[in-house]
């Protein structure tokens, strides 16, 4: 399998330092399938379709081999801070 | 990076200009909205069929070109591909997060004047 639960999450961390990071593994043995939630000061004044593509591009290497990836959650550290309160 | 393979040439640039067009909201899926063959492309049928707007889908397992170029044309690596207005408004998770939670059919509505 060239794709890891670890490969993602180093990916997403270089490149979009997230002060929140959550990745799971949904394969149900069909191959690489991931659910991720990011919260990165980087996602601050951008709209969910921007934030979404700074995930897919930051795992641009990662996509190719990925089946399916889901993006739970894509907040800045004040959303963040508001749900969890 | 550098890409030895593009499957945007010019002419399939301006046909997919066309197709993005052609409806206000269309949806490039995997399956029909019938028939979807992805539960991700189902989830975004199910969210437009409970809005009550008409959309139109194209099958883009029944055309790799199709595919292969609305990824580019898009610059999104995944499908469904959601189009409203001839703009690309995002896929799964963005669907379900901006029009498919309880409640959203209230800005929905105002934010498209009503006109989906």
């Amino acid at each position: 399998m060239g794709v890891t639960k670890e490969g993602v999450e180093a990916s997403l961390k270089s490149k979009l330092s997230p002060t929140h990071l959550e990745v799971i593994d949904t394969s149900g043995g069909c191959g690489a399938s991931f659910a991720v939630e990011v919260v990165s000061e980087q996602f601050e004044g951008k709209r969910l379709l921007e934030r979404h593509r700074m995930v897919n591009t930051a795992l641009a290497e990662e996509m190719k081999d990925i089946h399916a990836l889901s993006i739970k959650k894509a907040l800045t550290p004040a959303q963040w801070n508001q749900s969890a309160a | 990076t550098f890409r030895c393979y593009s499957a945007l040439n010019p002419e399939l640039k301006t046909t997919l200009d066309k197709v993005v067009t052609s409806n206000k909201v269309i949806l490039f899926m995997k399956g029909t909205k019938d028939f979807p063959q992805c539960g991700f492309s189902n989830t975004v049928v199910q969210i437009l069929k409970s809005l009550d707007v008409p959309f139109e889908t194209l099958d883009i397992l029944e055309n790799e070109i199709l595919r292969q170029a609305l990824k580019e044309y898009s610059a999104w690596p995944t499908f469904p591909q959601l189009y409203i207005d001839g703009e690309f408004f995002g896929g799964c998770d963005i669907t379900v997060e901006s029009l498919g939670k309880n409640g959203t059919r209230i800005p929905f509505v105002p934010q498209w004047g009503g006109r989906l």
